[in-house]
């Protein structure tokens, strides 16, 4: 990453008129990069950017299936699906944090490790964490329900160290199953969104100069304070971007609530998945894409501003 | 000191070395169940040593026929994500030109948004313009989705190049097409071919986005997340780690050469 500011194309026109041919040659440039635009940017506007104006007003319609849908700027929609599956969104949202702060510390070391201590070993290492995106993740997640099955070693292990009480009673998992319970649910999140967060992080940490290290354990700090003073603030950058990563995707996502946990567990995406899919109420379906846009757009922007001006100083 | 301070430094890199074993911990276990000979349909608990998977891969109705068409569909959308992306991507990182922040958002917006989101609304879109659900809806939703990371891949190895080294073929006499051909293409292969790679496995692995858009078609994705309620195919696990293990190699391979090129050059 050598270019900072980026190189810009000389200036078209210079004082003394240029002769005709290089003003077209000039004005022939001008039009290049909109060229190379238009079939990337076209294809995006028909097929990403229509259907989210499609989808707003699909929202405000009512309608069924037979008779078709009018846009009659049903409002209500929003309203009805907001009190029937609130507690969908504010789980989507809790499963979402915790897996994404799971992640970030189940993540920041395994980037640190690869960044600074690696070594020979880092393409090997680097190769590792993306090696597993090669296996379907439905797969993988399926291989969790062997992993964390009844009668499998993590849940005998769990019950003999008696973590599983102690979880019960946080109420994060049931009896001596868990599967079936948020915590597999969470589990099976963290797991298939780490790459996200362990990527950016790296990103970030491998620009870091190490003998900034050097300089503050010179200056008598602890390897704890270089951590909190340089290490951390410096990447903050790959922090930002891998929480988005992670919280984003997970906030949306059905397919752990679906394969790990029960009903009881059911996110937003699982509503939207079942209200588009098989109840074919599409003005409900939309109605709850758009609530979960905004509240995601609200959260990552509270948080943007908050890492922005508070862990950034 | 010393001590304390090594202990630690060790600390971090076991505590890494734990997570990478949670992230490769499912591939072992896929692995594994994939010379399992299952007791019941579900292959979720181990009973017995077998390779009759790895002799019938395709001994499943249906497994193999969504394996191409997972395969084909993520070649094409590959292709022309790469095409479009590439282009895409030299104007965002050459050119300064009215529209270009928008463009850069409009890039970013598909990243940052649910899949669910997506595909729901571009399902909707296909419904109400009573477009045939199938081949190609799936495959206009993968280039859709595919394209902004191929665009951000390309983008990044763009702006790293040397815009002098373009300037240094021109000034000797290499004509634009040749200046492109000779010197800024193979520049920007590398990061041409990551956002290929990675346009073919996110292709190749997408389940929410498709199971919108894909009406009767299966997917090998969709044919595992249906698989899943009836009890997965062993099948399914020699599919995972044959790609996984070609993968590897191939990534590898990918390595090796672009080692030794280094090396020499």
């Amino acid at each position: 990453m050598t270019a900072a500011t980026e190189p810009l194309p000389p200036p078209a026109a210079a004082p003394p008129r240029p002769p005709k041919a290089m003003r077209r040659a000039a004005a022939r440039r001008r039009r290049v990069p909109y060229l190379l635009l238009l079939a990337g940017v076209a294809w995006l506007l028909v097929f990403f950017v229509a259907p989210m104006v499609y989808q707003a007003s699909t929202s405000v319609q009512t309608g069924t299936l037979e008779d078709g849908f009018k846009v009659t700027w049903h409002f209500a929609t929003y309203w009805d699906a907001l009190s029937e599956y609130w507690p969908h969104f504010v789980r989507s949202l809790v499963y979402a944090g915790i897996a994404t702060a799971l992640c970030l510390v189940i993540g920041y070391p395994l980037a640190y490790t690869i960044a600074f201590r690696a070594g020979r070993w880092r393409n090997v290492l680097l190769i590792l964490v993306i090696a597993p995106f090669f296996t379907s993740f439905l797969i993988r997640t399926l291989a969790w329900e062997t992993i964390l099955a009844d009668q499998g070693p993590v849940v005998s292990f769990l019950n003999d160290v008696h973590l599983l009480d102690v979880t019960s009673w946080l109420r994060i998992t049931q009896g001596d199953r868990v599967l079936a319970t948020p915590l597999a649910v969470v589990c099976g999140l963290t797991y298939n969104f780490l790459p996200f967060m362990i990527l950016p992080l790296y990103t970030s940490l491998e620009r870091v100069d190490g003998r900034l290290h050097e300089a503050a354990g010179d200056l008598y700090a602890t390897p704890f304070t270089v951590f909190r003073k340089v290490t951390f603030p410096l990447s903050m950058p790959g922090v930002v971007a891998g929480t988005l990563l992670t919280f984003i995707p997970a906030s949306g996502d059905y397919i752990n609530a679906e394969l790990l946990g029960s009903t009881n567990q059911q996110m937003i995406g699982n509503v939207i998945e079942s209200q588009f899919l098989r109840v074919l109420d599409y003005p409900t379906a939309a109605a709850l894409s758009f609530l979960l846009m905004a509240v995601i757009l609200a959260v990552v922007t509270l948080y943007i501003r908050r890492a922005g001006t508070e862990e950034l100083v | 000191m010393r001590l304390i301070r090594r202990l630690r430094a060790n600390l971090v890199v076991i505590a890494g070395v734990l997570a990478l074993g949670y992230l490769i911990l499912p591939n072992l276990v896929v692995l594994a169940f994939s010379f399992n000979k299952p007791k019941s349909r579900f292959n979720y608990t181990w009973n017995q040593f077998s390779t009759d998977a790895w002799q019938h891969p395709c001994g499943v109705a249906g497994m193999c026929g969504s394996l191409t068409l997972s395969l084909k569909i993520a070649v094409y959308a590959t292709l022309a994500a790469t095409v479009l992306g590439t282009m895409t991507a030299f104007a965002l990182a050459r050119y300064r030109f009215r529209g270009r922040a928008a463009t850069n958002m409009l890039i970013f917006l598909p990243m940052a948004m649910p899949e669910v989101v997506m595909g729901a609304s571009l399902g909707t879109l296909f419904l109400n313009m009573r477009i045939q659900f199938g081949f190609w809806t799936i495959l206009i939703a993968h280039i859709m989705f595919c394209l902004s990371f191929v665009v951000t891949a390309v983008k990044a190895r763009v702006m790293s190049m040397d815009p002098r080294l373009e300037q240094a073929a021109q000034d000797l006499y290499a004509t634009p097409t040749q200046t492109f051909l000779r010197v800024t293409l193979p520049l920007a292969a590398p990061g041409i071919a990551a956002g290929a790679l990675l346009s073919f496995a996110l292709s190749f692995d997408d389940y929410i986005i498709t199971s919108f858009n894909a009406g009767n078609s299966v997917t090998f994705p969709m044919f595992v997340w249906g698989s899943a309620q009836r009890g997965t195919p062993v099948q399914v696990n020699v599919i995972g780690t044959a790609v996984f293990v070609l993968a590897v190699l191939l990534v590898l391979a990918g390595q090796l050469v672009g080692g030794r090129r280094k090396a020499r050059g």
